[in-house]
């Protein structure tokens, strides 16, 4: 078939692109080869806008045994355990096909997991929807809390953490983002390099189909109103293959017969072939006959281009296919020996005894396009409020509103359709600031939790970027965890947009100050652009998915107050930053101005100030201060207790509305015994941590002095009625 | 004790049964689906999960599967058998136990703790609990609405083969303590014999403090004395 102008658009390259194909090749490609440059080539394979600015994030520490560039990323916690962990997007998948688009998100993240020889225990997400009012965001939120469920409850795997956001920006375009979590022994843990000349590769797991064929590239483009027909690139889950082909993977690694194994996601058969390839800088040669297909007369085509899900390819030690098989076969899995490693350093096809494609490795991989695309700084905006300008509303008015907003309601309708128990170690399920999942059989834990700020990135992407890392490490140390190493999602427009590439740009700069700074590397992670319809793109939305370690479990820790007369410290200094709060977007709809201000010492010094005091046993609930200000943490520790707090006026600030509803950071809200308070005073003293005696917490109410008194309970019923009355 | 614990592809509480098991010194063996003889057991336990996917129906293709003529030989000699949500939908599917368990009434997955009282604590599954005794504990299904006919719902309360309700906090049996729909807000049933309990509940989540409660341990103690 001759190659047209339009073959090569619809294969979704750039006519320079085509002729540097040309170039690489000394000919022109055939289809089948122009089909897997493009499966390689989009930009969710190569991160060829991307990589230049992902170079610049801090990727190493004494923890990490492994950074990006491996199907997740490795830390090291101790007695010879390891946390492998990674969080990736399906943003586009779930807009055409919520169901099946969240499930196969969840899947193809789990794969990268056990792909290198962890257990998965655990599963987070990230889910922001468009308006609620948008006529598809109701069907699309059920969808995607379904299919998430669906597939995380069958293969038996605990989603115990989350956040669910709306906002009008993701009407047309919706963010899935999925994070999971697993545990290996430090030495038995399985990379994706391949080594050695002439050995098997195998494929194993479901058959091949039809389904998910450019995937990828769907992936990597704008959506416009004829994206409905983009139905049938996305894939059909099944978490019951998964999971037996997850017990056969973990169940094969018991052994030293793996040299090296790589899950078949993102253009399938040809990135995971490319991929070892490439990495062991080697040729592999696969004989498309043998490929299991589910379908009839499927083309090497579409079998190198087939997103099909629940495959991997493994490369195999001489001698061990046979004992390998059998472990495939007790699950009833595929087992096929369908090509070997050579020393061509070519990627080799061969259907019918012929060479259908021959393209050299390097030109699908280190030769694939990189590009330092154009960017423009975002200017700092000076707008300010001024209250006096604004109607005037009761403290209380404003509370609720926010209590009982969308985005602050009780998620609960969501949780309970996940199965959060299952594996029996979850000690702290999501509705707290960071899950804790025990290590089976001993007594440590690793707290995990997963965040963003899209308002803030908006408004200033440096300061944003910096902002949810610190507010991600925030939520670890609350429940009593060391932070250790974070996995990011990196969501935004089209990057060919010189806005929008600025944006990803300064994102990334402030991601890389907290993580530097807070010694927080990335150890995984993923970039999804073009998220937008119609030239309209996205707020700039990093997800950042942290894991923390809890070196010895005693009580767990969470926010809920826990008895009457405690006392309760602030943490950090209250400024009253108003610019792009909670509180001026739910009570007026105003979004104007800079975030609030990140000062990364204070940041870590009040942080590690928190974990001496849990660390001592001073701490009986605390909770870090985020959207909504001091007045919606403290509500949120009494809604879900039978206590509450009576808190006092503030000395020094008296705008109580910049008070109590500042969303400045660095901030946390401590219960302790009252009798400790001198011991607590002590060790923020002695580390120059500024602190506030702000009140003490009591039955039934919460109150602050004077102006609001309010019974636990009805916060409660305020905070739990949104989703429920959707 | 020696027990043993049925292995189906797509079983996910297997292990979480184990440990309980083990954590409560029985001796316990895994046994997978294929095997066409079970070691010697005085109690068999069909865990959670999805086995076979639930394609088809919860529970269809394993009631068909090799171990479970096995099983169903070892329940007519009296060895004691505990069926645990999926587990329990096995049990109906392969006759051992009537009735069946419908889809949620909200048509959703529901994963919570509930509570449920105990109706029969006259049971070797449940002797260690006190009749009437409340407990706080952890379910996870799909398809957990218990249904049958009227002449069976009459046998299980003549016959006192209700093993557990659910009930609010208080020990209300009520619409709103009944969190799936089930006919008369069962939780758990026991055949004629009472040596097989079918139960939607997870007694093998709540054992250990740290994570939940240990609401669930005298049932396996029950088993043990």
């Amino acid at each position: 078939m001759k190659i047209t102008n339009q073959l090569i658009e619809k294969h979704g390259l750039k006519f320079d692109e085509y002729n540097e194909i040309k170039k690489l090749l000394k000919r022109e490609p055939n289809l089948l080869e122009l089909g897997i440059f493009s499966a390689m080539w989009n930009e969710h394979c190569s991160y060829k806008s991307s990589r230049i600015h992902l170079k610049k994030l801090p990727t190493t520490g004494k923890q990490v045994i492994q950074g990006p560039g491996e199907n997740a990323g490795v830390i090291d916690i101790g007695d010879n355990d390891a946390i492998i962990f990674k969080i990736e997007s399906h943003n586009h998948p779930s807009y055409i096909e919520p169901y099946q688009g969240a499930a196969t998100g969840v899947g193809g993240i789990l794969r990268d997991v056990f792909t290198m020889g962890a257990r998965p225990i655990a599963l987070l997400n990230s889910i922001h929807f468009g308006s609620p009012n948008h006529k598809k965001t109701k069907s699309l939120l059920n969808g995607v809390v379904s299919g998430i469920g669906g597939y995380g409850n069958c293969i038996g795997i605990p989603t115990v953490a989350g956040e669910t956001k709306f906002n009008e920006t993701y009407n047309e375009n919706i963010l899935v983002n999925a994070m999971a979590v697993g545990h290996a022994k430090k030495d038995k843990i399985f990379y994706s390099k391949a080594k050695g000349i002439n050995k098997s590769v195998v494929y194993v797991g479901s058959k091949t189909g039809r389904d998910g064929i450019h995937g990828a590239s769907m992936a990597s483009a704008e959506f416009d109103e004829n994206s409905e027909e983009k139905k049938p690139t996305v894939q059909v889950g099944d978490p019951f293959t998964e999971k037996l082909l997850m017990e056969a993977c973990l169940e094969l690694m018991k052994d030293n017969s793996i040299i090296s194994i790589q899950d078949m996601g993102a253009a399938g058969l040809t990135s995971s072939s490319v991929e070892m390839a490439s990495k062991g800088e080697l040729g592999i040669e696969l004989e498309l006959n043998r490929v299991p297909c589910r379908e009839e007369n499927m083309t090497p085509y579409e079998m190198m281009l087939s997103e099909s899900q629940e495959r991997m390819l493994i490369i195999l030690e001489d001698g061990k296919e046979q004992d390998a098989k059998k472990i495939f076969d007790k699950w009833d899995l595929d087992f096929v020996v369908i090509g070997k490693t050579t020393d061509t350093n070519n990627l080799t096809l061969k259907y019918n005894n012929k060479i259908e494609g021959e393209i050299p490795i390097e030109a699908l991989a280190s030769k694939a396009p990189l590009y330092n695309r154009k960017w423009s700084k975002k200017k700092k905006s000076n707008k300010k409020i001024d209250l006096k300008d604004l109607k005037k509303i009761k403290i209380e008015d404003a509370l609720i509103k926010i209590l009982s907003s969308p985005n602050h309601s009780n998620k609960n309708w969501i949780t309970n359709q996940y199965d959060q128990s299952v594996m029996c170690d979850t000690i702290q399920k999501s509705g707290a600031d960071a899950a804790i999942i025990r290590i089976h059989n001993k007594d440590k834990a690793i707290a995990v939790s997963v965040d963003s700020s899209a308002n803030y990135c908006k408004s200033h992407p440096t300061t944003g970027g910096k902002q949810i890392v610190c507010e991600n490490w925030r939520n670890l140390i609350t429940v009593g965890a060391k932070p250790l190493a974070i996995t990011n999602c990196l969501n935004f427009g089209n990057p060919e947009n010189n806005e929008i590439m600025g944006e990803f740009a300064e994102c990334l700069q402030g991601i890389k100050e907290a993580c530097e700074f807070l010694n927080y590397p990335v150890v995984s992670g993923n970039v999804s652009f073009y998220n937008g319809t119609n030239k309209k793109n996205i707020y700039p939305t990093p997800v950042i998915g942290g894991v923390g370690l809890i070196k010895k479990l005693s009580q767990p820790l969470n926010h809920h107050f826990k008895g009457q007369n405690n006392k309760l410290i602030l943490i950090g200094k209250t400024f009253g930053h108003l610019e792009q709060s909670c509180f001026l977007k739910e009570n007026y709809s105003i979004d104007i101005g800079m975030p609030p201000e990140i000062n990364l010492l204070n940041e870590k010094n009040n942080g590690e100030s928190l974990l001496k005091l849990i660390e001592e046993n001073l701490v009986l609930s605390s909770h870090d201060i985020s959207n909504g200000g001091l007045i919606t943490a403290l509500s949120e520790m009494a809604l879900n207790s039978d206590y509450g707090a009576k808190i006092q006026k503030p000395k020094k600030l008296t705008n109580l509305f910049r008070y109590f509803f500042g969303e400045d950071q660095a901030r946390y809200i401590v219960e302790i015994e009252a009798h400790n308070l001198s011991k607590v005073e002590k060790i923020l003293k002695d580390n120059d941590t500024y602190y506030e005696n702000i009140g003490h917490t009591q039955k039934e109410f919460f109150e602050i002095e004077g102006e609001l008194k309010i019974s636990t309970k009805s916060l409660f019923k305020i905070n739990n009625e949104w989703y429920n009355n959707y | 004790m020696k027990s043993s614990v049925i292995v189906f592809p797509g079983s996910n509480c297997d292990r979480d049964v184990a440990v309980a098991l083990e954590k409560m010194q029985f001796k316990n063996k895994m046994v997978w689906h294929k095997e066409t003889r079970l070691p010697k057991s005085d109690l068999i336990v069909i865990p959670g999960g999805f086995s076979y996917g639930d394609y088809l129906r919860s529970g269809a293709i394993a009631g068909k599967s090799l171990i479970i003529d096995e099983v169903i030989k070892a329940a007519s000699s009296g060895c004691l058998i505990l069926g645990i949500c999926n587990g329990f939908q096995i049990l109906t599917e392969t006759g051992l136990l009537k009735g069946t368990l419908l889809r949620n009434k909200n048509l959703k997955f529901i994963n919570k703790d509930v509570h449920i009282k105990v109706i029969n604590n006259n049971t070797k599954f449940s002797k260690k609990y006190k009749k009437g005794q409340i407990l706080n504990i952890n379910i996870a299904h799909n398809e957990g609405n218990f249904f049958t006919d009227s002449k069976h719902l009459e046998e299980l309360k003549k016959e006192n083969l209700i093993a557990f309700k659910y009930c609010d906090e208080k020990g209300d049996i009520n619409e709103n303590s009944n969190p799936n729909g089930s006919l008369e807000n069962i939780a758990g049933i026991l055949n004629s014999n009472k040596n097989i309990l079918g139960m939607m509940p997870h007694p093998e989540r709540m054992i250990d403090e740290i994570i939940s409660n240990k609401d669930g341990v005298n049932l396996f103690s029950s088993l043990l004395s």
